[in-house]
């Protein structure tokens, strides 16, 4: 097994083995904490330009498959874990995570001591971070990894979004469409909206609203994605230019922060984030817990309590992580919008949040009686 | 939802002596409840009959009932407290184990909770029969959209047999009501089904099984789920059996978290799970549900649900440290989970799913040693007597370290010789693969190590592929350390990373000088583990409490302790027979009682069910085996961190006993009675010199290494012989002998003698009083703890067999005699804290039948009965206290000892639970339940009365059920007993009984003006009295043993006539003694005067009296 090294931008350093392609690969280093849902975690683009480590030791059970994909290919820039699978055992399973991550190019790291890694990051905040199995030289990684851009005032939406508009349609009857703009758009949303009977027709993160408007769409649907919400004023813009049109929005993740930004809240990069499929979140309106997947290292900075007023009316914050008191949701009282700050899509992660895209058809249905009885 | 106010008191029900399938978990969960349920302000009273459990603990409660778990006492315990003006409004059952919620559904029959105004908190009557209702269950399950096995539920064989046709004969059978899977089994043909439905019926209380669809051999996972009254649920923990379905999850290898599951299907059993709960409706609370997956589909099951604390959620609170039944607690008096803090971080609430960084492994302990003719294949019927958990940063390092934490004799692969099949083909070792058994993980060893593959491996066996290969990955290391030019740093590195220990590698590797000598190798490179920490969210919170395991990693996470010393408690690990709870208790005391004293406590265990393993009791706990090599790895990293006093190692039974003098070798300092001084007590002849100078006599003995030697002794000393090997616990290998033969068959079965393993032949006090004594010595003073007086016929274990305290029959000058021996030995053999004697009385002459320097089984019932917690002052002594000392502050008497007690002081009477009825030969029959010197008991309970005969009739009441008030009652008494058996009997009789007796006790009783009705002995062939026993037409039994040689004749008759009564569930009484103290009991029942008492208004009296002295 050949020598790999992980080099911190403050200089901590860990020796593993090579994992997954051997070269040299740098990031923003961040830790997941789920059990499960390995190859949906590198394949959501929200991940691109990080490199994720996994809290759980054995990765690569069960394998890879056909139909867990979030993406086309795998976004992490390199992949830290401690004991890879050896035997792939699982029905589904069509090849292992190893040829997987070497067949597209993924460096990566194993045999290290995940949790002091995960510890380190969670004491000092995410940081910079190169993995090597080609340059064995610390002072060397570390130079090179200080020049790697932060992700603080990184846009990496352009890299992930689709080059084309694409559709994807409601299983059975189509009773609403809805127009999503992909910053990094995770293949189980349109399905989720899809089992509802939304036909959703992705458009290019750059897509202006006059191009969204004009697909005709019952509502407008913001996507998860990579990068710093700060830097995404074009994006912002145009949110509000569809705030003002009255269509209705849903958000999700970046979408959350764009929404957020819209109604003029700023955002803030956590220390290190929420990645994991266990973290609490109360929904005010029903003061029910639900225990969802989070993958955010960007939040929304908003009073927690009451309502603000914006430019697009009353704006109030509808749910909060229930571990540090983060903002997770928005709900605008005066327009038909509302977002949340992590994966009601769920995959990988617990169902416990899929009410939300029934909320989202319920806001279509009243606004279509709505409609109704005006006429 | 903040807490109820319309409650004040309530009653947590126990779960009863420890038996298979119900086991300290439920000390644990019930310790918890009683905790939480307190410090939140409300009233606890407790119902439970074990005396060796923490809950137990007069502290606990604000009154503890030790009182039979039956409808008739849990009434007579509400309208107690409702009479002292402290009604008691809601009953918590679901932390009790099944018992428990038995009891609830019996109590809400019976009418008692409607007529009291009690009510159930946590779960529903409506829920706790919709999960254990196997129809209504599998309705709910498909009314969510979930998959059960297609199944009947039958009251007769002949509806069994014809639904078992139309799926192939290929069925389980499941009786309805009973715990741990007893009488539940498996069948391929119609016979089979005969066989096992018929046993089923015959297991439920309400004669109904459940025939299904049989799932064996497909992967079998468990979640553990929490709701609150705001239907919040959490998923705490995944578990994944490594034994594939057909083997009881109890008896099953198992894994958390699940290790072999997508996102997909994790979520899929998730939301399954979370549909069913609410469909049942648990109010709030934990509860269990189990799971099938057919490895080729991925076609998802549902088993089954236990709709209340578990033992698994006692393995899942460990594996997590997230404390299921602190929580269920909590939610039952209307909190709701994100009100509830989380312990570890102290920052998060506990409406979250915790996230493991580190894989855990439990492994069940067996002991079929202990039952010669049971069929050690492993059903879906449990039969493991305790387990082991393990925790590592890999599935490899948690597996090395739960097998060696077994204390078998194989500590992990290589450890021991092979045994049987190293000569076999690949063939013939997946043959043996494929039948699950205790130890299959080695005949898996063997196989691979013959050349299976893992395929072949996982398709003889059903064990997962991924579980295999990691076997796999275990076996190339063992080949790898085998094959090296020499043992590198990395290579050492490499092999701890994947669990092999020191003494693994020294059986790879000869050269390297034993265990010691990797060690020291080891110690040179500078490998050593580092202390993680079990956090509940895989690091990303700050963890508060310091529950810490092992791996070799390479950053540690224990923090600086400058500011006490600290003491270092070693438990018992895996409950076995003859090590269980009862050491936990001392352990768990020990902890308590430092911690006051100014010491930082530090807790080492492996044992998931125990209290002492919860992170609440010791102020640091180290999940680790108790291995010489992981203790001595735990002293040092506590070393690093602070200043260590020494450890105890007197309180976790022969575990940690077994330590001492390695650990003392190795310059760890060793608190409290040294281990020189337990050699002396172990060593036949030391001990012998210990004696002569005491001027205290033992049995006639000898020792001997060939039956040559054995036969001369026997000689010498004359038959009955008492037979054994030297150092044992529990009497492991135990015999009585009677004549040459026997002696010369024991001899040839003894599995290993020789120079280093003599064989102790002693002579055998057919007629002698037993007398056991707990006693705390501290240099200068003596305290006798308690004088017990057995009531069972001498030669059989003193952990089987019913004692009584204060003796019942032993006057003051053999008290005296006791005392001052016990002295003398304790002096002699240099004890610094507990120790147990064992004492013969025959005729007026005291015997020292045998000395144990630590705390023993019974320092629990002890210390209840007395008043005295003996095991907290044990390890005050142990760090320097004295007897005066601890007498002036008030631990101790001020003046007086265990051996005085007031003249009208209440009896306690301490009773052994059997599991005979667990087992079965392979053909199916019931296996014999020969009690001896072997000790085959789980668990025991504890009857508290005024008079003797109450006392004793609670003890039956518990152990047995009811003694009856009328009825039918057989009896069968050794000549030299019918004498004294005369007047009971004729009692008995007055009372209205009919009288059953063997032709020549009927001829006795008949001259004395009892009608006794004759009925054959069980040699005498059909009708006879096994046959009325098992008929359910009789309900007292009443046989005193003949001593007679060999294995034929009377003592044969008794047997089978006691495994009858046992089977049947009837009171057998073996003593006269017994039996006019059953007379005593059945009196008072009759006349309905029983009453309970808690034992803190027992202790009150008893400390009034003290005072008064």
């Amino acid at each position: 097994m050949s020598k790999a090294l992980l080099v911190l931008e403050d200089g901590r350093t860990f020796t593993g083995e090579q994992y997954g392609a051997a070269g040299e690969t740098s990031g923003e280093a961040v830790f997941n904490t789920g059990m499960t849902g390995y190859q949906e975690t590198l394949t959501d683009p929200s991940y691109h330009r990080q490199i994720v480590v996994q809290t759980a030791p054995h990765i690569g059970n069960t394998g890879i498959n056909d139909e867990d994909d979030e993406s086309s290919r795998i976004w992490v820039s390199g992949y830290v874990v401690r004991d890879p699978a050896r035997r792939v055992s699982n029905w589904r399973s069509r090849r292992s995570l190893d040829d997987e991550l070497g067949l597209q190019g993924i460096v990566g790291i194993s045999a290290i001591d995940t949790r002091a890694l995960t510890r380190h990051l969670r004491e000092r905040g995410a940081m910079r971070c190169i993995i090597s199995s080609a340059d064995l030289e610390v002072e060397s990684l570390l130079s090179k990894v200080r020049a790697v851009p932060q992700m603080a005032g990184a846009d990496l939406t352009g890299d992930v979004s689709t080059p084309e508009p694409y559709t994807v349609t409601a299983t059975g009857e189509t009773r609403f469409t809805v127009a999503a703009l992909d910053y990094g758009i995770k293949t189980m949303t349109p399905r989720r909206m899809a089992e509802r009977g939304i036909t959703t027709h992705v458009l290019p993160a750059s897509s202006t609203a006059e191009r969204i408007l004009a697909t005709g769409a019952d509502a407008v649907f913001l996507s998860n994605g990579p990068g710093d919400p700060a830097t995404a004023d074009t994006a912002v813009g145009v949110v509000r230019e569809l705030l003002g049109a009255q269509i209705p929005v849903f958000g999700i993740c970046f979408g959350n922060q764009l929404l957020g930004r819209a109604f003029g809240f700023g955002t803030y990069k956590l220390r290190y984030g929420h990645r994991g499929l266990n973290q609490p979140v109360q929904d005010r309106l029903t003061g029910k817990v639900e225990v969802t997947a989070h993958n955010h290292g960007f939040a929304v900075d908003a009073p927690t309590e009451g309502s603000t007023e914006t430019d697009f009316g009353a704006v109030e914050v509808s749910h909060i992580g229930l571990n540090d008191n983060v903002v997770e949701g928005l709900r605008a009282l005066d327009v038909p919008a509302f977002s949340v700050q992590y994966h009601p899509e769920a995959a990988a992660g617990p169902h416990d949040a899929a009410y939300l895209f029934d909320r989202f058809v319920d806001l279509l249905d009243v606004r279509r009686g709505a409609a109704r009885e005006k006429i | 939802m903040p807490k109820r106010t319309d409650i004040e008191h309530i009653l947590v029900i126990g779960s009863g002596p420890i038996v298979i399938g119900q086991a300290c978990e439920f000390d644990y969960s019930g310790t918890q409840a009683c905790r939480v349920l307190r410090s939140e302000g409300f009233r606890v009273s407790l119902i439970n009959s074990n005396p060796a459990t923490i809950m137990t603990d007069p502290e606990f409660a604000d009154a503890t009932y030790i009182e039979p778990l039956t409808p008739a006492f849990v009434e007579k315990v509400i309208a107690t407290e409702a009479e002292l003006g402290r009604p008691i409004d809601s009953i918590l059952a679901t932390l009790g184990g099944q018992t428990a919620l038995n009891l609830a559904v019996s109590l809400h029959e019976a009418g008692v909770l409607s007529r009291y105004g009690v009510e159930l908190i946590g779960a529903d009557i409506d829920a706790i029969q919709r999960g254990e209702d196997r129809q209504k269950f599998k309705d709910i399950v498909r009314t969510v959209g979930g998959e059960t096995p297609a199944s009947a539920v039958c009251h007769t064989l002949d509806e069994a047999l014809a639904f078992a046709a139309t799926v192939g004969n290929k069925v389980v059978i499941r009786p309805s009501f009973t715990m741990g899977g007893l009488g539940s089994g498996m069948a391929n043909s119609a016979g089979e089904v005969r066989v096992q439905v018929s046993r089923g019926l015959a297991a439920s209380p309400v004669t109904e099984v459940l025939v299904e669809e049989s799932v064996f051999g497909w992967k079998e996972f468990e979640l553990e789920l929490m709701r609150d009254r705001k239907d919040n649920v959490v998923v705490v923990c995944s578990i994944e059996n490594i034994d594939p379905m057909g083997v009881h999850t109890g008896d099953s290898i198992t894994v958390a978290p699940a290790m072999t599951l997508t996102d997909r299907e994790y979520q899929h059993m998730r939301d399954v799970g979370i549909a069913i709960l609410r469909e049942v409706g648990v109010d709030t609370g934990g509860c269990n549900i189990q799971f099938a997956i057919d490895p080729r589909s991925g076609r998802l099951i549902v088993i089954e649900m236990n709709p209340r604390v578990s033992r698994s959620s006692a393995l899942a609170s460990k594996a997590t440290g997230f404390p299921i039944a602190k929580i269920a607690a909590k939610l039952a008096v209307g909190y709701t989970l994100d009100e509830v803090r989380n312990d570890i971080t102290q920052a998060t609430p506990a409406s979250f799913e915790p996230t493991l960084d580190y894989v855990v492994v439990k492994i069940p302990r067996f002991a079929f040693e202990k039952f010669p003719g049971a069929d050690p294949v492993l059903t879906t019927h449990m039969k493991s007597v305790g387990e082991a958990m393990s925790i590592g940063r890999n599935f490899t390092e948690a597996l090395g370290k739960a097998m060696r934490s077994m204390e078998t004799k194989a500590a992990g692969f290589w450890t021991a010789p092979s045994g049987q099949g190293d000569f076999a083909s690949v063939e013939e070792l997946l043959g043996i693969a494929s039948v699950p058994t205790d130890g299959r993980l080695y005949a898996v060893e063997r196989a691979m190590r013959a050349g299976a593959t893992v395929d072949q491996v996982a398709q003889a066996t059903g064990i997962d592929p991924w579980f295999i290969d990691q076997i796999a990955l275990i076996l190339e290391i063992g080949e790898e350390v085998s094959a090296a030019v020499s043992v590198t740093p990395e290579l050492l590195m490499r092999a701890k990373r994947h669990g092999l220990s020191d003494r693994q590698i020294a059986a790879l590797r000869p050269e390297l000088a034993g265990e010691d000598g990797v060690r020291a190798l080891r110690h040179r490179a500078g490998i050593r583990p580092v202390f993680k920490t079990v956090d509940t969210c895989a690091a990303e919170f700050a963890a508060i409490t310091p529950y810490h395991y092992s791996s070799y990693d390479s950053e540690t996470e224990v923090t600086a302790q400058p500011d006490k010393p600290k003491v270092l408690i070693l438990g018992s690990g895996p409950n076995r027979i003859g090590q269980g709870i009862e050491f936990d208790y001392s352990c768990v005391h020990a902890v308590m009682a430092l911690r006051e004293a100014g010491y930082e406590t530090v807790m080492i265990n492996c044992n998931p069910e125990t209290v002492s393993t919860d992170y609440d009791t010791a102020d640091r706990l180290y999940f680790e085996p108790l291995t010489f090599e992981d203790v001595l790895e735990v002293v040092h990293a506590e070393q690093q961190s602070g200043q260590v006093a020494g450890v105890i190692c007197t309180l976790g039974g022969q575990t940690p006993l077994g330590l001492a003098q390695r650990l003392k070798d190795a310059g760890v300092p060793v608190l409290g009675t040294q281990p020189e001084a337990i050699d002396l007590a172990e060593d036949r002849g030391e001990f012998g010199r210990v004696l002569d100078e005491a001027g205290l006599l033992a049995p006639k003995h000898g020792t001997a290494i060939s039956f040559a030697q054995a036969k001369a002794a026997a000689d010498v000393i004359g038959y009955p012989v008492l037979v054994r090997p030297s150092y044992v616990l529990g009497g492991r290998g135990m015999e009585i002998v009677y004549d040459e033969a026997g002696l010369a068959s024991y001899i040839a079965g003894a599995t290993e003698i020789g120079p280093d393993r003599p064989v102790l032949v002693d002579r055998f006090l057919d007629d002698a009083v037993e007398i056991d004594v707990d006693a705390l010595y501290d240099g200068i003073d003596l305290y006798l703890g308690g004088v017990m007086e057995h009531i069972e016929e001498a030669g059989i274990h003193s952990g089987d067999s019913a004692c009584a305290l204060p003796p019942i029959t032993l006057g003051g000058s053999v008290i005296d005699q006791v005392r001052a021996a016990t002295l003398k030995l304790a002096q002699g053999i240099g004890v610094r804290g507990l120790m147990n004697v064992q004492y013969a009385l025959s005729g007026d002459v005291l015997y020292v039948l045998e000395a144990n320097p630590r705390a023993s089984r019974t320092v629990p019932f002890v210390s209840k009965a007395t008043a005295v917690p003996l095991a907290k002052a044990a390890a005050r002594v142990a760090v320097g206290a004295t007897v005066a000392e601890l007498r002036a502050e008030g631990m101790l008497p001020k003046v007086g000892d265990g051996g005085d007690l007031p003249a009208d002081a209440p009896i306690a009477v301490k009773e052994a639970v059997l599991p005979f009825h667990r087992f079965r030969t392979p053909a199916g029959d019931s296996i014999d339940s020969i009690l001896g010197p072997e000790m085959k008991s789980t668990g025991e309970v504890m009857g508290l009365d005024r008079v003797f005969g109450t006392a004793f009739a609670k003890s039956q009441a518990a152990a047995y059920g009811s003694l009856p008030t009328k009825g039918t009652v057989f009896v069968s008494i050794a000549n030299r007993d019918k004498r004294a058996a005369i007047f009971p009997v004729k009692r008995l009789h007055d009372l209205g009984f009919r009288i059953l007796a063997t032709a020549g006790t009927a001829q006795v009783l008949r001259r004395n003006g009892v009608a006794a009705e004759v009925v054959g002995k069980f040699s005498d062939g059909p009708g006879n009295i096994v046959e009325e026993i098992l008929a359910g037409r009789v309900d007292l039994v009443l046989n005193t043993p003949f001593g007679s040689p060999g294995n034929s004749g009377p003592r044969v008759d008794g047997y089978e006539i006691r495994t009858a009564a046992v089977q049947a569930g009837i009171p057998c009484l073996t003593t006269v003694q017994a039996a006019a103290a059953a007379v005593q009991g059945i009196e008072e029942l009759a006349r309905d005067e029983v009453g309970v008492q808690s034992l803190q208004g027992h202790h009150l009296a008893l400390n009034a009296w003290r005072e008064g002295r």
